[in-house]
């Protein structure tokens, strides 16, 4: 069996009497990939990229990156690992200019800790042009509160592909925004993973995901209950199957793809 | 391929069109903040002056001013930094008279003075980072922390002096005093000082990671912590500055005014004249963005309204009108120019 970069064995997490997550197991393969999560509210969703990202803890299962068993998980051995999550909204700071949220927390300097500003803007500019970044506002020295929602979300991917991040996390990347706004952001991604960062993302618009996605892990109740790739399903297919298991109020059992992928 | 570099180098053309003409724009829309500060300070001393010509256009009313305006710009400068992390700090005043306490009864012993300054300036970060602890280890709100550290300082120098103040006039002449305040020529050297603490600080502001991360935070505090900022440590720098530069201003102004005074006459006004300063110079309370120059221009404001008002010939208590109706202008005039 081929390593996986990154995979989660029986992860289950509750809160309180909650159970958000129970035995969860989910992967993400080591050649790049983009993964859609899609699930109701409720479902665990952003619990299961919180505790990928370490932001939360787990109550019990294992985490494994390349086959290595990953003990005391936490934000920066997430980091350290190379993943990179983007928060819808809060991702950036919205009053600091470009070049700085994208050097947030890891900003350039000498060895008296003050900042290479020339190279800070010189590099965020060479690095949104890459991703094709063409905002009639832009520069690095821009504040990103005057950017557009989607470009917003560019400048985080953005800032996870400078980093070389080998997996970038998105939650709900596309809510807010328009439809072009929203092409655009799946154009990030996929420079994204032609870059050769993995992606997982968050989405309710099946339609979206459905277009640019690998692979679909469908959660319901704390459930990894079908997991399916482009090849074998399509769009209208995912919709009957979401509307099939909202409806069966948490009965489907976890098998309903047995046959399929 | 050869087409895309075509287009990148058109592109590259554009943008650096774009930029060389945007260039004055671009420096007046970053430094907005600050120049309005500038502007009204301006326009405040050519008021003053046209009041009263013969006392603005001489130099006693500057070497006078400069004599305690130091004091300020060392206290303003630091708290922009808490300020920009959306924290605030009362205590420093009450910091300030705690670090001269410890000044003035080390040197009355007999110590070095230049020990005797370290010692104070350590006193005054050690309350800071105890500020900055209480706030962001244990989470506190720091209004109410800072209150509460303030009066606790104040009732500890009151009680551990038993109230009997320390002359300071056994420093005059030294070598240590010459140091810090004494004159070149006429001109005060603590201003001297006041302007090494500004370049300081906006090197710190601005060009150095801690200014950077403090942007961040305050701006966005969970997303810094995400992106791997120590938002606690980052936090409690701010802290420990503002309470480094309480001790330094503490023992400039033993200095200056050449005793310790257990029981100043009113803490409470230099503090609110400094928060006026941050405020008149452009940092909102909200977090995120701050101007130290703008701070240090402040700071001079509103010194000079509270001589000014009194040798343009009106009676002193005009001074807190006028103090007033700057500071509702100057606010006026940040938030006219950021809606635009």
């Amino acid at each position: 069996m081929k390593t996986k970069f990154l995979e989660l064995k029986n992860i289950s997490k509750s809160f309180g009497k909650v159970n958000a997550l129970g035995r969860v197991n989910f992967y993400i393969k080591e050649e790049p990939e983009i993964v859609a999560l899609i699930g109701d509210n409720g479902a665990g969703k952003s619990t299961l990229i919180k505790i990928i990202s370490g932001v939360l803890i787990q109550d019990c299962g294992e985490i494994y990156i390349n086959g290595k068993r990953m003990k005391n998980w936490s934000v920066a051995k997430s980091r350290a690992s190379g993943i990179e999550t983007v928060y819808q909204d809060r991702a950036l700071a919205l009053q600091q200019t470009l070049a700085r949220n994208i050097f947030m927390g890891r900003e350039l300097t000498n060895i008296f800790g003050f900042m290479k500003n020339k190279l800070q803007f010189a590099e965020a500019d060479r690095l949104m042009r890459t991703i094709g970044f063409t905002s009639k506002v832009f520069a690095s020295g821009s504040i990103v509160a005057k950017l557009s929602g989607g470009e917003r979300q560019g400048v985080a991917i953005a800032r996870a592909l400078y980093f070389k991040a080998n997996l970038t996390i998105l939650d709900e990347p596309t809510t807010a925004l328009s439809l072009t706004e929203a092409e655009k952001v799946f154009d990030f991604i996929l420079q994204a993973k032609e870059g050769g960062s993995s992606c997982i993302f968050i989405t309710h618009n099946i339609y979206h995901a459905y277009y640019v996605s690998d692979r679909f892990v469908i959660l319901d109740r704390g459930r990894v209950i079908m997991e399916t790739d482009h090849e074998h399903t399509t769009a209208e297919q995912l919709v009957k199957d979401m509307q099939k298991i909202a409806k069966s109020n948490g009965k489907v059992k976890e098998d309903i793809n047995n046959g399929r992928s | 391929m050869a087409d895309l570099d075509k287009k990148q180098n058109n592109l590259d053309c554009t943008q650096e069109f774009r930029r060389s003409r945007r260039g004055i724009t671009n420096f007046i829309d970053n430094n907005r903040r600050a120049l309005i500060a500038l502007i009204v300070f301006i326009i405040l001393m050519l008021f003053f002056t046209i009041a009263n010509p013969k006392i603005f256009l001489g130099r006693e009313i500057y070497e006078a001013i400069f004599r305690s305006l130091p004091i300020r710009i060392v206290l303003a400068l630091p708290l922009v930094f808490v300020i920009v992390s959306r924290e605030i700090d009362l205590s420093f005043v009450s910091n300030m008279s705690f670090s001269l306490w410890i000044f003035a009864a080390t040197a009355k012993a007999g110590w070095n003075p230049f020990l005797c300054m370290l010692l104070a300036i350590l006193a005054g970060a050690l309350v800071g980072f105890i500020n900055g602890m209480l706030v962001n280890r244990i989470g506190l709100q720091s209004l109410m922390t800072t209150i509460g550290m303030k009066f606790l300082l104040q009732g500890l120098v009151a009680g551990g002096s038993n109230i009997i103040p320390i002359s300071l006039n056994f420093l005059v002449g030294t070598p240590f005093y010459n140091t810090f305040v004494g004159n070149i020529g006429n001109f005060p050297v603590q201003m001297i000082w006041a302007v090494i603490a500004l370049v300081i600080a906006m090197l710190l502001f601005n060009y150095h990671k801690f200014g950077s991360n403090i942007s961040c935070v305050g701006d966005n505090l969970e997303s810094s912590r995400e992106m791997g900022i120590r938002t606690v440590r980052v936090k409690t720098l701010a802290f420990v500055y503002v309470g480094i530069a309480s001790g330094f201003a503490g023992v400039l102004s033993g200095l200056i005014y050449l005793s310790f005074q257990p029981r100043p006459g009113s803490p409470d006004e230099l503090m609110l004249a400094v928060l006026a300063s941050i405020f008149i110079g452009g940092t909102p309370i909200t977090g995120g963005v701050g101007t130290i120059f703008g701070a240090f221009i402040g700071a001079c404001t509103v010194r000079f309204i509270q001589t000014g008002v009194i040798e343009a010939g009106l009676m002193g208590f005009w001074t807190q009108f006028f103090n007033g109706l700057i500071i509702l202008l100057a606010l006026t005039s940040h938030k006219f120019y950021k809606s635009r």
